[in-house]
């Protein structure tokens, strides 16, 4: 499948988020120089700071550090469970003009429902585990303003069908599955809107290692067959190279290096990088 | 001791003092103005508990004048025990003329029932609400179904009737059924059953709706869009009261109770709108 | 017919009130005075002020008095009187240091400045029904209070003009550093709302929270505060300090620039020191938190259960019941609970046959199904 570079489905820029009171210093005396994220000054923490990539149609985008790097800060204010403290970001199918961090709640939860998508790490944040599985695809299509019970089922039953998942745990509740099931469904509500995008945050890292070669193969498998775009958070190495094509890497809240994932993983520039590259198994 | 408890304490016009009246006031402009929206108002405590209907007698309250003239009902009936009560109450701290008829009175208060004849813009309905707010049933904590209000965001209200339907075959919702107001707000009727849901929409007459045990006030100004949540396949329906009718009007398009006789054990439909009844059996001996 | 009886309706809620007086005084017994009311019934009447939120012993005597010794029913009198009453003033912010104190102890410590005062408790008491009481003799009673009353007049003068100073335990410990100082500026009471006129929203402040409780069911409150301590949260008390005693009621002149003093108030204050290490990141090391407590009257469950229940709102989970904020100050409130409760004796038949409907068609639908 071509991928077509020409089309930008996100834009960020400047993505910056603080948890304190802040100070001048703040920015200046944290960062992977200082290998801290924590302002000695005013003890503000610098969760991220200056984060500006592009995400093309198509394409799967990693950033990839270690816990407190501020991979999940960024997803996170991306699909706006944190409001970021400073930045910008454009959908350009949406608005290619307009900074969607400035829209209004209401704006941005409607924007959320019906072109974002998002997996989380614990399936307990991802899905209603008191309804069935069917009903917490329906939820997302709902989301969307669809209010027609037969194309909902009937859309709910392809993707799960496509997830991997028999239709007949369709009226089946999630709190009875496996952690592995539990991330397939998740996925398959995720992408039940066709989003512009989807978040993906540490998918499979809760899951035994045989399971989440299963999760990610069907990752891969709609990302090819739906040409969907994504962004990968994750701080194991072997996932972003088994799924992205491009990746971030992050420290203390910077990017410290961008490119291409065959690139990175061959030819690593920046000492963190080669760091997380020659500990990679 | 200084107290005299031999004289019957004069209250002051509407039992609550200005200020509070005045507090109610402005909230009920607000709610007005934001359509379907539940406005938190310090609602005070009344000579009736809590779940009786303090939040419509409050807004009673707040807005009658002395050439009002108040009916009261309740579950469609103004001979029943608690609108006996609450009639008389309001008679008490006001002195305004009481009437059982719909269309003499310019104020009515009501518990679960909608009149059946069309109200005019020179009316105003008051709704007593146990329970406002329309996600309790799936959302319990209030800050977060502030939350959802406040970002239109009620895909978990959907989603509640959704599997409803996929599990009963229908929206198995009796009364409180959620409405959509002026495309923004999702809000509570109060316990009317469906049939009186239709008269909410573009209709003539003001609607206040008040939660006293639970604080907010809201409104339906005349003329507002107000719609069930319903399905492209799956749609409101009221309820059904085919091949029966009133045991003593003989209407068969009002909303019927279901009625066992006391004496002999016999089960018969009679209005629930107890006025409407009275009239229709007057015009048929009239005629 | 079954439609007529219907129409009785103010009829008979006329004799339902009837009946109601005549079940009041059919007895033989001599009618209840007030001032017995008053004197003999204390405690009732402590909480009834305190559950109705208006501190007036002879309306409260009078309600207690109406509702036959219903406790709940009489708050509600109370508290639909003081609907009636427009609010003149606030008063000034209390130093309960100030307290003339009645009774006062610390479980924290064997002994504290001031001394441990017992005053008038039954804490120590062995629960045995006094039979006397089915015959009290006016003269016993009388020749017990001459007695006592000259036990106290013989002490010395200087005995009884000395009265010790009570600096609060809570203060001792703060002296020490050993409570959390952030606590103080970012938890401090200041009164910032008046939820009689406000109305409550969520999250609650803290003055918010202590008003909610402040006029909460006894009952109630004590329910969630034993969930804490038995293991439904992480709470584990210990009294700091139990006060009993009389504060000064204190505004500010409307026009001169002075405190005037309106008279004293009966209340009950309770610190609890809570022994869970605070995980505010500006400490180096552990220390306690307080919970506190105060209400009208002499109401000592009560004061020490609004304590508890302060902090365990203030926990950072909410996964027990009384950590849970919004759950604790929903359903603490007497008058509020039980009228509820009470309204399910309401005609809910509309929404009966509502319900009917729904259930009827779907099972005539489930029988052609299966046909």
């Amino acid at each position: 499948m071509m991928r077509n570079y020409k089309n930008k489905i996100l834009t960020v820029k400047g993505l910056s988020k603080f948890f304190g009171e802040r100070c001048p210093e703040c920015i200046d005396k944290t960062g992977p120089e200082y290998n801290t994220n924590q302002c000695p000054v005013c003890s503000t923490i610098v969760a991220c700071a200056d984060i500006s990539f592009d995400v093309y149609e198509g394409e799967i985008l990693g950033i990839v550090g270690e816990s407190g790097s501020g991979k999940t800060t960024i997803s996170r204010s991306l699909y706006f469970e944190e409001e970021a403290s400073s930045g910008e970001m454009y959908l350009n199918n949406y608005d290619p003009a307009l900074n969607i961090f400035e829209l209004s709640l209401q704006k941005k939860r409607t924007l959320r429902n019906k072109m974002l998508g998002m997996v989380y790490q614990n399936p307990h944040q991802g899905l209603r585990l008191n309804f069935t599985a069917g009903g917490n695809i329906a939820e997302k299509i709902l989301s969307g303003g669809h209010y027609h019970v037969g194309k909902i089922r009937e859309k709910a039953s392809y993707l799960l069908d496509r997830s991997e998942i028999s239709v007949k745990r369709m009226d089946d509740f999630p709190k009875n599955f496996s952690g592995g099931m539990q991330q397939r469904v998740q996925i398959a509500k995720a992408i039940a809107n066709d989003p512009e995008i989807v978040f993906m945050d540490e998918v499979s890292s809760g899951l035994d290692v045989s399971v989440q070669a299963r999760v990610l193969d069907l990752i891969k498998q709609l990302q090819r067959d739906l040409n969907m775009t994504m962004l990968v958070v994750s701080h194991d190495l072997g996932v972003i190279r088994l799924l992205t094509d491009r990746t971030i890497v992050v420290k203390n809240g910077r990017i410290v290096e961008k490119g291409l994932t065959d690139q990175i993983l061959e030819d690593p520039q920046h000492e963190y990088t080669q760091l997380l590259v020659n500990s990679l198994l | 001791m200084n107290k005299n408890f031999g004289e019957e304490k004069k209250f002051n016009f509407g039992f609550l003092d200005e200020n509070s009246k005045r507090e109610i006031r402005r909230k009920l402009l607000k709610a007005a103005a934001l359509p379907g929206y539940q406005v938190p108002f310090a609602s005070r405590e009344l000579p009736i508990a809590r779940g009786w209907g303090t939040g419509g007698l409050q807004i009673t309250m707040s807005i009658i004048g002395e050439d009002d003239i108040i009916k009261v009902i309740d579950q469609g009936s103004d001979d029943v025990v608690n609108a006996v009560n609450l009639r008389n109450l309001i008679a008490r701290t006001t002195g305004v003329e009481t009437t059982l008829k719909t269309e003499e009175a310019t104020i009515i208060q009501t518990r679960h029932r909608i009149p059946e004849k069309n109200m005019t813009s020179d009316q105003i309905l008051v709704l007593q609400v146990p329970y406002p707010e329309p996600l309790r049933r799936v959302e319990p904590s209030e800050e977060i179904s502030r939350q959802m209000h406040a970002e239109k965001d009620y895909s978990l209200a959907w989603l509640d009737l959704y599997e409803r339907v996929v599990k009963w075959g229908e929206i198995t919702i009796g009364s409180q059924y959620p409405v959509m107001v002026n495309g923004r707000y999702i809000m509570s009727p109060s316990p009317i059953p469906r049939w009186d849901i239709p008269k909410l929409n573009n209709a003539d007459t003001l609607y206040l709706f008040g939660a006293g045990r639970e604080k907010r006030i809201y409104a339906v100004p005349p003329y507002t869009d107000v719609k069930p949540l319903e399905f492209e396949d799956y749609h409101f329906r009221v309820e059904n009261f085919d091949g029966k009718r009133c045991l003593f009007c003989g209407s068969t398009d009002s909303y019927l109770d279901e009625v066992y006789d006391s004496e002999s054990g016999e089960k018969y439909y009679v209005c629930s709108d107890s006025a409407y009844c009275r009239e229709r059996i007057k015009n048929d001996e009239e005629l | 017919m079954g439609y007529v009886a219907v129409r009785g309706g103010s009829k008979a809620v006329e004799n339902a009130e009837k009946l109601v007086e005549y079940f009041r005084i059919k007895g033989e017994s001599s009618l209840l005075d007030i001032e017995a009311v008053k004197d003999q019934f204390r405690l009732g009447i402590d909480k009834i002020m305190s559950e109705g939120s208006l501190y007036d012993r002879d309306l409260a005597a009078a309600a207690l008095k109406q509702s036959e010794g219903d406790k709940i029913e009489a708050s509600f009198l109370l508290r639909a009187f003081r609907a009636t009453k427009p609010r003149a003033y606030y008063s000034t912010i209390e130093k309960t240091n100030e307290m003339r104190i009645l009774r006062r102890i610390s479980a924290a410590f064997k002994d504290v400045p001031g001394g441990q005062i017992l005053g008038p408790t039954r804490d120590y008491t062995t629960r045995l029904i006094d039979y006397k009481l089915f015959n009290e003799d006016r003269e016993a009673v009388n020749k017990f209070k001459e007695e006592f009353l000259e036990e106290i007049n013989n002490k010395s003068e200087d005995e009884l003009e000395s009265r010790p100073e009570f600096p609060k335990v809570i203060d001792l410990l703060k002296e020490e550093g050993l409570l959390i100082h952030n606590d103080e500026k970012k938890k401090q009471i200041k009164p910032d709302t008046d939820i009689t006129r406000d109305g409550l929203d969520f999250p609650a402040s803290r003055s918010a929270a202590l008003q909610v409780m402040a006029r909460g069911e006894t009952g109630g409150m004590i329910t969630l505060a034993y969930s804490t301590m038995r293991g439904y949260g992480n709470i584990h008390p210990v009294l700091g300090e139990l006060r009993v005693g009389y504060l000064p009621l204190k505004i500010n002149h409307p026009e001169k620039d002075e405190e005037v003093v309106l008279g004293e108030v009966l209340v009950t204050e309770a610190e609890v020191i809570s022994q869970e290490f605070s995980d505010n990141e500006d400490q180096d090391m552990p220390v306690f938190t307080v919970g506190y407590g105060i209400c009208f009257g002499h109401n000592e469950e009560k004061a020490i259960a609004m304590a508890v229940l302060d902090r365990s709102m203030a926990a950072d989970s909410s996964d027990a019941p009384a950590e849970d904020q919004e759950f604790v100050l929903s359903h603490i409130d007497g008058i509020e609970a039980a009228g509820f409760t009470a309204h399910w004796k309401l005609p809910h038949y509309v929404t009966f046959q509502s319900v009917l409907d729904r259930i009827r068609k779907s099972q005539a639908e489930g029988r052609v199904k299966d046909e």
